[in-house]
């Protein structure tokens, strides 16, 4: 069985092909592709462009796949699409292609849950059986584990997600979107040395961002680390700089724009391996699965790993093309509910951006 | 996983006890330890926050810093006022590790406190009625009723006395409710399970001092919550939680007025429309 996957619920679109073979041998990976909107330094996407990008590039990505894959029309048996959650516009565009798709073809639509694709997608990749997931990217930061039937979350930001507040701040320090501000901040806090005091808020198996953001976003102005023209310093330093021996400048206490990318770093890592661990413990799991955008942060993964290595358990990661979001993940899990019967009617067919990842009945998994 | 796991080495001043500590719980921060104090025959409990190498060390020594000595302040506030928990007797917050001059982790040594925990004495009176009530007749059923309810009434005293410590405890269930075992047990039940002794409160890990009515609305949410969760049986007696908890000190009434908000809240809700 063949099915075509549809993500766009924030800037990246996405359109994938899976195959699950008849005879029940490991499903494949036909077509990834991925278009990503990115803005200006400085600025965040704005759903109405996004949504533009989207419905610019859709059909391309749909023609790039079934090319790439090497499958006609006919081979494939759904097609899926991103239900929510997100942002609305970009899931409107997205959604409005996959249901043009279903007519013009003559196809069934199974509407996919955007937080299990990626659970899927790193369960698929990895191997992982039974994980408590780490779910983190731009618009989402939950600790998932799996019982009778349901992903349930048993912590989460109280309010802004972790990648929301990576973006925010590579905003404040005009670091740029491309490919991924997040990247670039990982980048940028490799040279980092100095650890400043941030606030540090975990409540039970809660996190919370926001007074962190600000609090850095306060030291960064404090500073005068912020805007177009530290950037633009920062840049000529490091170009004057190249080749030589790197003189590390006496510091007399102000940070350095490394530095606060790196401090911002480590503490809001820590929290995530905080209450991931915790909710090891109450579950009693020796696996985690880190999934989403920010997942694929190599700080992230190496933190979890010495914590997953003390309680005598692993880690399971994927790197940036199942990570972050892909057309796949969707068709993996449509895939995974189009076997048990689930269709999607056309005129059920709709998008929303609140939608709980324990919503989800998982009939595709044993008890 | 092929290798087992090892907890970390002990602070250097436990590593020549003898009897050496034994471990007695793992939870995702600290380790609890059985040893003694001072003397061979004065049993003592140890809590140990080993160092988590994940975390950069500064962060780690601030936190784990912040949060034993923030225990401890809540124990030591809580024992003045006459609340009954464990009684600290020692602690570092810089603790030595197992090499020599290496950070390992803060510890706190509190008093022993013999008896079990609510959630075992629940369990096991749980057990015995599911197997054995249709054995009783309707004064012995009423009877085991009123004891269950008498349990819960002492623990809303308790809270109550905690709360007006002006301390909230932040992480409420059973387990980490004792019954300090009785010089002398009077218990006469068919059941075998003894629900005497003075209720003490323990693990203030998640602790704060705070005298707000939504912080005290939570605590008490979340109790009943737990209460719900793994004892149902007993859940209609939560009620008496609260009656206890009313009768213990004046201006109760805000706090269980906000806990009606609270309930309605929930906390993990879906936000559509």
């Amino acid at each position: 069985m063949i099915a075509i996957g549809m993500e766009g619920s924030a800037n990246k679109l996405g359109v994938g092909i899976m195959l699950h073979p008849e005879d029940g041998s490991p499903p494949q990976v036909l077509a990834n592709i991925r278009h990503t909107y990115v803005s200006p330094p400085g600025e965040g996407f704005l759903p109405k462009d996004t949504a533009r990008h989207h419905r610019a590039w859709v059909v391309k990505l749909v023609k790039k796949s079934l090319k790439e894959a090497r499958v006609s029309v006919d081979d494939v048996d759904c097609i899926c699409f991103t239900k929510g959650p997100g942002m609305g516009a970009p899931l409107q565009s997205v959604v409005v292609a996959a249901r043009m798709l279903s007519l013009l073809w003559n196809k069934p639509l199974v509407g996919v849950n955007h937080c299990v694709g990626h659970i899927e997608m790193g369960r698929l990749i990895t191997g992982a059986t039974n994980p408590v997931v780490l779910y983190v990217s731009g618009g989402n930061t939950q600790v998932i584990a799996y019982s009778s039937q349901r992903y349930r979350i048993f912590g989460e930001t109280l309010d802004i997600a972790v990648g929301n507040c990576l973006d925010r701040f590579a905003r404040t320090l005009h670091i740029s979107n491309d490919p991924a501000p997040g990247y670039n901040i990982e980048q940028l806090a490799k040279q980092g040395k100095q650890l400043v005091d941030l606030p540090y808020v975990v409540k039970g198996m809660d996190v919370s961002f926001s007074g962190l953001l600000a609090a850095i976003d306060g030291l960064a102005a404090q500073w005068g680390l912020g805007g177009e023209e530290a950037a633009k310093e920062d840049a000529d330093k490091q170009a004057s700089t190249a080749g030589e021996t790197q003189i590390i400048p006496e510091t007399d206490g102000k940070p350095t724009r490394a530095d606060l990318c790196f401090s911002l770093q480590e503490t809001v890592f820590s929290m995530l391996v905080e209450i991931t661990e915790r909710a090891m413990a109450h579950v009693g799991s020796k696996q985690v699965l880190i999934v989403g955008g920010v997942g694929s942060n190599e700080r992230l993964q190496e933190m979890m790993g010495i914590m997953a290595r003390d309680r005598g358990g692993s880690v399971y990661a994927t790197d940036e093309r199942f990570c972050i979001d892909n057309g796949i993940m969707i068709a993996q899990a449509g895939m995974l509910a189009y076997q048990t019967g689930f269709r999607t009617p056309l005129k059920e067919s709709t998008c929303t951006q609140r939608f709980r990842t324990d919503e989800v009945f998982v009939k595709w998994r044993e008890d | 996983m092929a290798d087992e796991y090892k907890p970390p080495a002990l602070p250097s001043p436990f590593t020549n006890t003898t009897p050496a500590p034994t471990l007695l719980a793992q939870g995702a921060e600290a380790h609890l330890y059985k040893t003694v104090s001072l003397d061979p025959s004065i049993p003592a409990a140890l809590k140990v926050r080993p160092s988590k190498p994940y975390r950069h060390p500064v962060l780690d020594r601030r936190l784990t810093r912040q949060r034993i000595i923030q225990e401890a302040r809540c124990l030591v506030k809580l024992v003045r006022e006459g609340v009954s928990v464990p009684a600290v007797l020692a602690m570092d917050w810089e603790g030595q590790g197992a090499e020599e001059s290496a950070w390992g982790g803060a510890w706190l040594m509190m008093e022993w406190v013999e008896g079990p925990v609510v959630r075992v004495v629940l369990e096991q009176w749980e057990a015995w009625m599911k197997k054995n009530a249709a054995s009783l007749d309707e004064s012995q059923l009423q009877k085991e009723e009123d004891r269950v309810r008498g349990l819960m009434k002492r623990i809303g005293h308790t809270l109550g006395g905690l709360h007006k410590a002006g301390v909230v405890h932040g992480d409420l269930t059973t387990s980490n409710l004792m019954l300090r075992s009785p010089a002398q047990d009077t218990t006469d039940s068919p059941t075998g399970v003894s629900m005497e002794g003075e209720v003490v409160l323990i693990d203030f890990g998640l602790a704060g001092q705070s005298t707000q009515d939504e912080d005290r609305a939570v605590d008490l949410y979340v109790l009943e919550r737990a209460i719900g969760s793994t004892h149902p049986r007993s859940e209609p007696s939560f009620e008496e939680v609260l009656h206890g908890y009313r009768e213990s000190h004046k201006g109760t009434g805000s706090t269980l007025k906000r806990l009606e908000d609270v309930r309605m809240r929930g906390r993990k809700r879906s936000m559509i429309g």
